[in-house]
């Protein structure tokens, strides 16, 4: 094959037997890989009601054809499972290196099944694959469980792995890879943990082969120049990381503060964002896997909390930032490295520490149970520790802020959508990312439809952030787009340099899958919709698709966006029929079938 | 003037790219394990650098191979003469860098050609940590920016 490797190893966990197994063409035509093939081998096996934390549960690891190729930021692989956080359909994406890996070792992905009677990992070095005994290394961070890993199989292995937060089933453990990339987010580090799987080691020095050798070396160039001259892709985030959003969404009056309680501008931004980083606490810039962009941190803290990680990225910036008011950047980073060492999600880590902060403010957690407060950067760190290893108040945050908002009968204070928690953009001043949050499929999240592309950052074209006309047909488009460029195995960042014709050119050369752009596209709306059925199944309703009261109905305080609600209301009606979906937000059997999803039953 | 690649780690971001159009330049598949140049990564404290063959003058490649079969071409680089060459892979050992490698897929001795006076990995790197230029030109590059610093401290005292 080209592109594909075409070959699946299946591990069953519990009885320790491995399979290999040849992926369906028409699964591969219709859904190409990564998350949209990932959710449809998971949708085919699994019964939607299931405990994400029990055996019956399954987690598909999988790349997508432009995986490991020299598309730009082709170094993406997606974890599939359905999520502990929210019990939606999860999937995770990552970078680094680990994704390539496995199919230089010759497959394209990994479907678990199962539970281990003892801790192991998976130890895959070209066609030697086999189960390990981990009982040694249950208990360590993602650092030195890589480092021991690697020790114990191959330095040049590529691991992922769980850290502490995914062995005690904290609902939002992150899986990591080469130390500080993470599948982050709906908590399928919990997932490996309930199966007790540390880690999967791959080795490969195998070849990917190309269909078309020259128009795929054309469309390759065509792409990497593109992002190279593109301002965001080949200035703004090489210069200043992802954080170079900080400044920018402060201005717009979009970055929420205090748990989103207050105007979303807050005044000690500089000293939190992406330029102030590059000038005090920068050491190198870093890509993920063939990436022309390296918007990665490697960051040092020389004054407080001292040491070296990666990042923080933006959206864990504003969390550990102005989200609890904190304008440390140590402590923002230090906060942030403990996620990556202890492997949890920084975005609901964060959200959830905001959530308690408000209730400890306004007497709904008593005092005595946390003492927790604004600004205070001891407590940010301290608690970020003791979440991973569900000590004292830490074992209620462990639980997302959802579940702890609602023990203490506010459930509204939780920032959530879906039960996942809201990044970094305050909808009150972006009318499009709230309809995005709200109808997003895995609950809280701004990588599912970025509509802070168009609304603040002027990409592809400037639209008004505060109109809601014309937004849900717009939205209907980033996701569908997003959906393929998740399933391709390349980064979602190429789209702000790269559009739909790009990266249909790159998968029709590396695959020979003749396709139009816009049969391209569909892929992306089938996986959408696979996605919905899943969610519907699972027991999901349009009571779902909603937003935090706060968000509804307290305008917004301050600043450029004053006076502002999310309406929400008024835009998922179009949504709804724009997606040829019922006034529920149901697709029927009619709309299934005209995307060729007969064998999906709704 | 003879060029050489000029390798600036500072610049190097990691992304693997010259391993990547060095592998489909040489062999037409991607695969890191077959090409020429290869990028090595301290993960933890964010390190990494490109290492490829420097086309020494003194070359222990040449100097170890038994029938004559390395020798250079007009751009400067060291080629192995396959129809001569009896993969007795001395030239692998031999190499300080450990920049010759045996290909298992080809059977053949492969190390950086240069890639005929126009690298690949020069045009596709992202971050400029790979240049194709004159030794001596490189080091004018570093010269001028240490002299820079002289600059600063002559200008803040001054």
């Amino acid at each position: 094959m080209y592109g594909w490797i075409g070959n699946m190893i299946r591990v069953n966990l519990t009885d320790k037997t491995i399979k290999l197994e040849k992926p369906d063409n028409d699964d591969l035509k219709n859904y190409i890989g990564a998350r949209g093939l990932g959710t449809r081998l998971y949708t085919k096996e699994v019964d939607p009601k299931i405990d994400p934390l029990s055996p019956e549960n399954k987690m598909i690891f999988l790349t997508g054809p432009l995986t490991g190729t020299l598309a730009g930021s082709g170094g993406r692989f997606n974890v599939v499972t359905k999520g502990p956080l929210n019990g939606t359909i999860a999937a995770s994406n990552s970078g680094g290196n680990w994704g390539p890996e496995l199919k230089f070792a010759g497959y394209d992905g990994i479907i678990f099944e199962g539970c281990a009677e003892k801790p192991v990992y998976l130890w895959i070095n070209n066609d030697q694959i086999e189960l390990r005994d981990a009982e040694d290394l249950w208990g360590k961070d993602a650092h030195d469980t890589t480092d021991l890993v690697k020790a114990a199989t191959d330095e040049e292995a590529k691991v992922a792995c769980i850290g502490p937060a995914g062995e005690n089933l904290v609902k939002f453990a992150c899986i990591m890879n080469e130390y500080n990339r993470a599948a982050g987010r709906s908590g399928v580090g919990a997932v490996m943990g309930s199966k007790n799987l540390k880690a999967v080691a791959v080795r490969g020095t195998k070849g990917i082969k190309i269909a078309d050798y020259e128009g795929f070396l054309n469309a390759i160039t065509d792409t990497r120049a593109k992002l190279k001259a593109h301002p965001v892709t080949g200035a703004g985030l090489a210069a200043y990381g992802t954080n170079v959003l900080v400044n920018i969404l402060n201005e717009h009056g979009g970055l929420p503060v205090k748990n989103f309680s207050e105007a979303a501008v807050y005044p000690n931004a500089e000293k939190i964002s992406g330029e102030y980083q590059a000038e005090h606490n920068l050491i190198r810039n870093k890509g993920c896997f063939g990436c022309p962009i390296g918007c990665g941190r490697v960051s040092k803290n020389k004054v407080n909390f001292k040491g070296i990680g990666e990042g923080p990225e933006y959206e864990a910036t504003w969390g550990f930032g102005s989200n609890l008011d904190i304008d440390d950047f140590e402590a923002v980073s230090k906060a942030n490295f403990l996620c990556n060492e202890l492997g949890m999600d920084p975005i609901t880590m964060a959200g959830t520490i905001a959530c308690a902060v408000e209730m400890v403010e306004k007497g709904f957690i008593p005092r005595e149970k946390a003492d927790l407060n604004w600004g205070d950067t001891e407590m940010l760190v301290e608690m970020t520790r003791k979440t991973a290893y569900r000590e004292g108040f830490g074992n209620e945050l462990a639980e997302g802020s959802y579940r702890l908002a609602e023990s203490y009968g506010h459930p509204e204070y939780s920032m959530t959508v879906k039960k996942q928690e809201l990044p970094a953009y305050d909808p009150r001043g972006q009318q499009g990312i709230g309809l995005n949050y709200a109808t997003s499929n895995r609950g809280g999240c701004h990588v599912r439809g970025y509509m802070t592309s168009p609304e603040v950052l002027g990409i592809p074209e400037k639209v008004d952030p505060d109109a809601i006309e014309g937004k849900p047909g717009l939205l209907k488009i980033f996701q569908d787009l997003t959906a393929l460029v998740d399933s391709a195995g390349i980064c979602l960042f190429t789209t702000f340099g790269i559009g739909l014709p790009e990266i249909a050119e790159e998968l029709r050369t590396a695959t020979g899958l003749n396709l139009s752009d816009e049969e391209f596209l569909l892929v992306g709306e089938r996986v959408w919709n696979l996605e919905k059925v899943f969610n519907l199944q699972a027991g999901l309703s349009k009571k779902d698709d909603t937003l935090p009261p706060r968000l509804l109905n307290e305008p917004m305080k301050g600043g450029p966006h004053k006076g502002h609600v999310v309406q929400l209301d008024e835009m998922l009606t179009e949504y709804y029929q724009l997606r040829g979906w019922d006034e529920n937000g149901v697709p029927g059997q009619a709309k299934l079938n005209e995307l060729g999803m007969t064998d999906v039953a709704i | 003037m003879e060029k050489i690649l000029v390798v600036q780690p500072e610049k190097c971001t990691g992304c693997r790219t010259c391993e990547l159009i060095c592998s489909y330049t040489h062999t037409g598949e991607v695969n890191p394990a077959r090409a020429r140049i290869s990028v090595f990564s301290f993960e933890k404290i964010g390190f990494s650098t490109p290492v490829v063959c420097q086309q020494c003058t003194s070359s222990a490649c040449m100097a170890v191979c038994p029938v004559g079969g390395i020798s250079r071409d007009d751009n400067g680089a060291m080629t192995v003469n396959h129809d001569r060459c009896l993969r007795c892979k001395m030239c692998a050992i031999a190499c300080p860098l450990g920049a010759t490698l045996y290909d298992y897929v080809e059977d053949k001795m492969v190390k950086c050609d240069l890639c005929g006076g126009d690298p690949a990995c020069v045009k596709l790197c992202p971050s400029g940590a790979i240049s194709y230029q004159d030794a001596n030109a490189a080091n004018f590059a570093k010269r001028k920016e240490y002299a820079a610093r002289f600059k600063d401290v002559y200008e803040e005292v001054g």
